[in-house]
């Protein structure tokens, strides 16, 4: 009994205690993944990975904007009235990827015309708002900026892992260098000739749809087997 | 192109929400009750046709000859949520009843990627106005088709059993990906 009692009351001084840097930065990327646990930002993990390579280069784009807007977020906190705050942050997150849209249009067309009303759609994507809500705003900026690349990592995992799934099955080979601006065309896997046994089905809309709820129902089981375990 | 045909394709076979991905987080977020899908069904189809009345002309009267079209997303947003606001507004003065059973999910629309890419890509191709309308009003009504149909695939999926893994969202994304499969045969109609 007495055992028992004393577990949760350490627990509850570990959460107490103030994270620590390196936890800001790891904490976005498994534990607390945008995608994979809070199923948050569908919209952009459905419609651009039909391709690892459109995935990858929009996780990319996730990762400059959210560090960038978490930062800038955290830099004015102190001087944004707290009745207009969202209106503001939605203003700063449209403006930089207005930025972001022009250079990807002037330096990887390929990729612009790849994912193309979604560019400029991760403007109303959930996590990003909800971090520069939830954590940018009443941290500092080093801090902010640690947990935007974490969260924004975590995010682009998770799109590059259903890319990938979604090309390597889909097509039965992955294609380097069509739409991101490697300098080199390589197509990976070819040697396989996996390519007539491709479910093509996986690479339409109705395959994003199958394959996250496939992917998703996987890391359920796998946390209540280590949740029973435990 | 005539406009029957633009309204269909962008209602059934270009549906919004199945085929290009757009307002996921409400159409997941909302079809847990019969009640809220409706609201919100029509919320979003007067918002996306009010949104797309203001930007069309804004984007080709006031942004392009100005020559900063590239801060259309901007632009968008900012007339998206005075819009929702404004609208709010309005409901709420004139009639009550409509205003309790749409006014929770007007503040929901103003981050509905639906209503912001539907403004975006009517921008992009190039139409007439009415062609343009006619695409966000076959828009919304193909979202408002959707969520309601998906609310009561929801229900029946309430009352059986399904694996434990597959539970809540995973065994939604999987009925829409049926869904989704079921609209490519519509592929045809046209």
């Amino acid at each position: 009994m007495t055992e028992v009692k004393k577990v949760p009351a350490k627990k509850k001084k570990v959460e107490e205690k103030e994270p620590s840097l390196w936890e800001t930065f790891t904490k976005g990327i498994l534990k607390e993944n945008g995608l994979f646990v809070m199923v948050l930002g569908l919209c952009p993990a459905l419609a651009v990975t039909a391709t690892f390579e459109g995935a990858f280069g929009m996780s990319i784009l996730v990762v400059l904007v959210l560090t960038l807007t978490n930062v800038t977020v955290s830099a004015i906190r102190h001087l944004v009235p707290n009745a207009v705050r969202i209106p503001i942050y939605v203003i700063i997150i449209a403006t930089e990827v207005t930025v972001l849209k022009m250079l990807v249009d002037a330096f990887a067309p390929d990729l612009a015309k790849e994912l193309g009303v979604f560019i400029a759609l991760i403007t109303v994507n959930c996590i990003i708002l909800g971090r520069a809500e939830s954590f940018a705003s009443k941290n500092n900026v080093v801090r902010s900026a640690l947990d935007g690349l974490g969260v924004a990592l975590g995010f682009g995992l998770a799109l590059s892992v259903i890319g990938f799934v979604r090309e390597f099955f889909g097509t039965g080979v992955i294609v380097l260098g069509k739409t991101l601006p490697l300098g080199f065309e390589h197509t990976v896997f070819q040697n396989l000739g996996l390519g007539e046994y491709a479910f093509s089905i996986l690479v339409q809309p109705p395959g994003a749809f199958l394959v996250i709820g496939f992917l998703l129902a996987g890391i359920t089981a796998f946390r209540q087997r280590k949740g029973a375990k435990k | 192109m005539n406009l029957l045909a633009i309204l269909i394709s962008a209602m059934l076979i270009n549906n919004i929400v199945l085929m290009q991905f757009l307002g996921l987080c409400s159409f997941f977020g909302v079809s847990t009750k019969m009640k809220s899908v409706v609201g919100m069904g029509f919320a979003v189809i007067v918002v996306t046709l009010l949104a797309a009345i203001i930007t069309y002309p804004l984007y080709h009267y006031v942004l392009v000859p100005l020559n900063i079209k590239y801060i259309d997303t901007i632009a968008f947003i900012l007339v998206i949520a005075s819009l929702v606001q404004l609208t709010e507004l309005i409901i709420k003065r004139f009639s009550e009843g409509l205003y309790k059973s749409l006014g929770v999910y007007l503040p929901l629309i103003a981050s509905n990627c639906a209503v912001l890419g539907v403004a975006l890509t009517n921008v992009a191709t190039p139409q007439t106005y009415i062609e343009a309308l006619t695409f966000a009003l076959g828009s919304g009504l193909g979202y408002a088709l959707i969520i309601i149909t998906f609310a009561a695939i929801r229900l029946r999926l309430n009352a059986i059993t399904v694996p434990k893994a597959l539970k809540g969202m995973p065994i939604a994304l999987v009925t829409a990906g049926l869904m989704a499969l079921a609209f490519m045969g519509l592929a045809g109609i046209i």
